[in-house]
C-alpha cells in the first residue's frame, strides 16, 4: 500500500480538483456532462468494489445485484413514498450494506472460484426477483418515477442558485461527483484505519492474519458490507438521475463492467476506480457519438457490438500488458521521472524522503 | 406419474448436456487451475461454426459437427497459447478477468459474423417426438434421445482417451501433480493447450445439442455455460465424474422445478423459478461441503 503522500502534495491537488469540479458543468454541454454523470455513478460503485477486491482480496461478481437493490430502494422510498434525498440514499446504503454483510458471511466458508460462482448466482437470483416481484420493481416492464432530489435549499432536479438557473445535467453532475468525493474520502479513512489494515492482512495471508489475532470474520463481512453499501448508493443515484429502471439492466455484464473498471483503473489505489470509470464509462458514449463517421455499417457491425468488442479487447489488453492498471502505469512513469531527477547526490535526505513517499511495496 | 417420468427423462437428457459443459470446465481446471469463463463463448463459436458448415456451406450434419468441433478446438488451442500463456503465476482474479474479456470478444465476433437473430442448426431430429407404451404412454422427444446418446458417446470417448492413450495419461499426470509431471519430462504447456482444445470441442457438441430441436441458435447460448456452474461446483471443480453427476442432478432439479414449482408459488414467483433453484441448491451444498460433493478437500502445506 502506498504510504500516504506528504500533506504538502495533497492540498494543491485537492484545490485543483475542486476548481475543475466547479467549472466543468459551466464549460461542457449536456451530452458531455451526462457521460461524466454515468462515469461518476460507476465510480461510486467501483470504489466500493475496489475496497473489497483490491484491499481485502476477495472476489465478487455481484456488484450488479447491489446496484439493483439501491435502485429499487430509490424507487420505493424516493419515487413512490416521496421521502427526501438523504433518506433514500442512506436507506439504499443500509440495505446494500446489510445484504453485503450477509454475502460476506458466506465468504467465510468459500474461497476463490467457489466464492466467485456464488456471487454470480446472487446476480441471477436478483434477476429472478426483479422480474417477478412487480409490486416492488414493476416486473418485466420496469418502473419509472421522480425521486425527490433536494438537499436543503438545493433541488437538483431543478437547480436555481442566486437567481441563476442550471440544467438538470449540471446539477446532477455536481451531486454525483460530490458523492464520489465523499465515497473516496470515506474509503481513504477506512484504508488507513484498523479495518483497512485488517483487510490488507487478510488479503496477503489469511492464516497468518488470524494467527496474530485479526478477526477474519469481521474483516471479510465488513469489506463485503462496504462494497454492497456503495454499490447500492450508486444504484439509487442512478435511478434518481435516469428516473426509470428495468429488470434486465442488472445482469452479469454490469458486474463485469464494475470489475473491469477496477482492473483497468488499477486495484488498491484510490484514483484507480475513478480513472477506470472515466475510461470505461466514457468510451462507449464517445464511440456512439462518433459512430456516424465510422464505416462500421458497411462491415456489418452495430454500435452496440462494436462497443462490446472494444470493451473485451480493452480488458484483455490491460490484463495481459498492464495488470497494475492505469494508476500503476502512471506510478511507474512518475517513479522513472523522479529517479532521473533524484540523481544529484547532494539532494541526500530529501531524495530519501521522496523515494519513501513514492515507493510502492509489492502486492 | 406419466408427467414425472417424462420430466425425469428430459431432466436427465439436459443434465447429460450440462455434464458435458461442466466437463469442459473441469478439463481445463484440473490441468491449470483456471476457471474458464470463456467456455460458453467457445461453445457458442462451435455451434455457429456447425451452422456455417452445415447450413451455409452445405456439408452434411454430422461431418459438419465434427469439423466445427475441430475448428473450435483449434481456436481454443490458439487462445491458450496466445492469451493464457502470459497469465501463468498471475493472481486468480486477473486470470478470471482475462477469460471474461476473451468471452466478451469472442461473443462480439460471433455476433458480427452471424448477427443476433435466431438461426436453426439444421439437426436431423428437429421437433419430432414419439410415445412409449401406446397412446397414453410417455411422450419422448427425439432431441432428448439424441442428447443422451451424444453425451454418452462423448463421455465414453473421453474416458477411453484418458485411460488408454498416451496423451490422456499425460493429462492425468499433469492434473495430479504438475511439478512431478515436469520432472518426468512431460511438456506441460502442450498439455494445457490440448485441454483447452478438448474443452472447446466437447463444448461444441453440447452447444449443438442444446441448440437443436425447438430452441435454435442465438447469442444467448453462451449463457448456458453460466447455467452449468452449479453442476460444476456441485460435483467439485476438479472431478470429471463429479461434473457428470452434478450435471445430471442440475438437469433434474431444473426440469422438476420448472414442472412443479410454478403451481406451488404465489403470484408471479413461479415464473422462471427454475433458473434460481439450482443456485439455491448450490448455496446449500457449498455451505455444508465447501469443495462440492466430489471435489478434493483443499489441503495445503503452510
Amino acid at each position: 500500500m502506498s504510504i500516504p503522500s506528504p500533506g504538502r502534495r495533497r492540498l494543491p491537488v485537492g484545490l485543483a480538483l475542486a476548481v475543475v469540479y466547479g467549472v466543468i458543468p459551466l464549460a461542457l454541454g449536456d451530452f458531455g456532462l451526462s457521460v461524466l454523470i454515468f462515469a461518476g455513478i460507476f465510480a461510486i460503485g467501483a470504489i466500493g468494489l475496489d475496497l473489497l477486491v483490491g484491499h481485502a482480496g476477495q472476489i465478487s461478481l455481484g456488484q450488479a445485484f447491489f446496484m439493483a437493490v439501491g435502485a429499487y430502494v430509490g424507487v420505493n422510498l424516493g419515487a413512490e413514498a416521496g421521502l427526501a434525498l438523504p433518506v433514500w440514499v442512506v436507506a439504499a446504503a443500509a440495505a446494500g450494506g446489510g445484504l453485503g454483510a450477509a454475502v460476506g458471511l458466506c465468504a467465510l466458508r468459500l474461497r476463490g472460484v467457489y466464492l466467485a460462482i456464488i456471487t454470480v448466482g446472487l446476480v441471477f437470483v436478483g434477476l429472478y426477483l426483479w422480474n417477478n416481484v412487480p409490486a416492488l420493481t414493476g416486473g418485466a416492464a420496469g418502473i419509472g418515477g421522480r425521486a425527490p432530489a433536494a438537499l436543503g435549499p438545493l433541488d437538483f432536479n431543478r437547480l436555481q442558485v442566486a437567481g441563476q438557473v442550471y440544467s438538470r445535467e449540471q446539477a446532477w453532475f455536481w451531486l454525483v461527483w460530490a458523492l464520489v468525493a465523499a465515497s473516496a474520502v470515506m474509503a481513504a479513512n477506512l484504508i488507513g484505519s484498523r479495518t483497512g489494515r485488517a483487510w490488507h492482512a487478510v488479503r496477503q495471508h489469511e492464516l497468518a492474519a488470524s494467527a496474530i489475532g485479526i478477526d477474519i470474520r469481521r474483516a471479510k463481512v465488513s469489506a463485503f458490507a462496504v462494497a454492497g453499501a456503495l454499490g447500492a448508493v450508486a444504484g439509487s443515484v442512478y435511478f434518481g438521475y435516469v428516473q426509470y429502471v428495468g429488470p434486465d439492466e442488472w445482469g452479469l455484464f454490469l458486474s463485469v463492467q464494475f470489475v473491469a473498471i477496477v482492473l483497468v483503473g488499477g486495484t488498491g489505489r484510490l484514483a484507480g476506480p475513478v480513472l477506470g470509470a472515466l475510461v470505461l464509462g466514457g468510451a462507449p458514449r464517445l464511440v456512439e457519438a462518433v459512430s456516424d463517421s465510422l464505416p462500421i455499417g458497411g462491415l456489418g457491425l452495430t454500435v452496440a457490438n462494436l462497443n462490446r468488442l472494444l470493451f473485451g479487447l480493452l480488458v484483455v489488453c490491460f490484463v495481459a500488458l498492464a495488470p497494475q492498471g492505469l494508476v500503476g502505469g502512471w506510478e511507474d512513469v512518475r517513479r522513472r521521472v523522479l529517479a532521473v531527477r533524484r540523481r544529484p547526490v547532494g539532494a541526500g535526505e530529501h531524495a530519501a524522503t521522496e523515494s519513501v513517499a513514492t515507493g510502492e511495496d509489492q502486492p | 406419474m406419466t408427467k414425472l417420468v417424462q420430466l425425469v427423462f428430459s431432466g436427465v437428457a439436459i443434465g447429460a448436456l450440462y455434464g458435458l459443459v461442466a466437463l469442459g470446465f473441469v478439463v481445463i481446471y484440473r490441468a491449470s487451475h483456471v476457471v474458464n469463463f470463456a467456455h460458453g463463448s467457445f461453445l457458442l463459436l462451435g455451434t455457429y461454426l456447425t451452422y456455417g458448415f452445415h447450413q451455409e456451406i452445405g456439408i452434411a450434419f454430422f461431418p459438419a459437427l465434427g469439423l466445427a468441433a475441430l475448428a473450435a478446438g483449434a481456436a481454443g488451442l490458439v487462445v491458450e497459447r496466445l492469451a493464457l500463456r502470459r497469465m501463468v503465476g498471475q493472481p486468480v482474479f486477473a486470470v478470471i478477468m482475462m477469460t471474461i474479456g476473451l468471452a466478451v470478444v469472442i461473443d462480439a465476433l460471433v455476433v458480427w459474423k452471424w448477427g443476433a437473430g435466431r438461426l436453426s442448426v439444421g439437426d436431423p431430429w428437429g421437433v419430432s417426438a414419439f410415445r412409449l407404451g401406446g397412446d397414453a404412454g410417455i411422450r419422448v422427444a427425439a432431441v432428448d434421445v439424441a442428447r443422451l446418446v451424444a453425451a454418452g458417446a462423448v463421455l465414453a470417448a473421453y474416458a477411453l482417451f484418458c485411460r488408454f492413450t498416451a496423451l490422456g495419461i499425460t493429462m492425468r499426470a499433469t492434473a495430479s501433480d504438475q511439478e512431478a509431471a515436469v520432472a518426468s519430462g512431460i511438456d506441460v504447456g502442450r498439455v494445457h493447450a490440448v485441454c483447452w482444445a478438448i474443452a472447446a470441442a466437447v463444448g461444441t457438441v453440447a452447444g449443438v445439442l442444446l441448440a437443436s430441436g425447438p430452441r435454435g441458435i442465438d447469442p444467448t447460448l453462451s449463457a448456458v455455460a453460466l447455467a452449468a456452474f452449479p453442476a460444476l461446483v456441485l460435483g467439485g471443480v476438479d472431478s470429471p465424474a463429479g461434473a457428470v453427476v452434478g450435471g445430471i442432478m442440475l438437469g433434474l432439479v431444473e426440469v422438476l422445478a420448472a414442472g412443479y414449482l410454478p403451481g406451488l408459488l404465489p403470484g408471479r414467483l413461479g415464473a422462471n423459478v427454475h433458473t434460481v433453484v439450482p443456485y439455491l441448491v448450490l448455496l446449500g451444498v457449498l455451505l455444508l461441503r465447501p469443495s462440492g460433493m466430489f471435489g478434493d478437500r483443499e489441503q495445503a502445506r503452510l
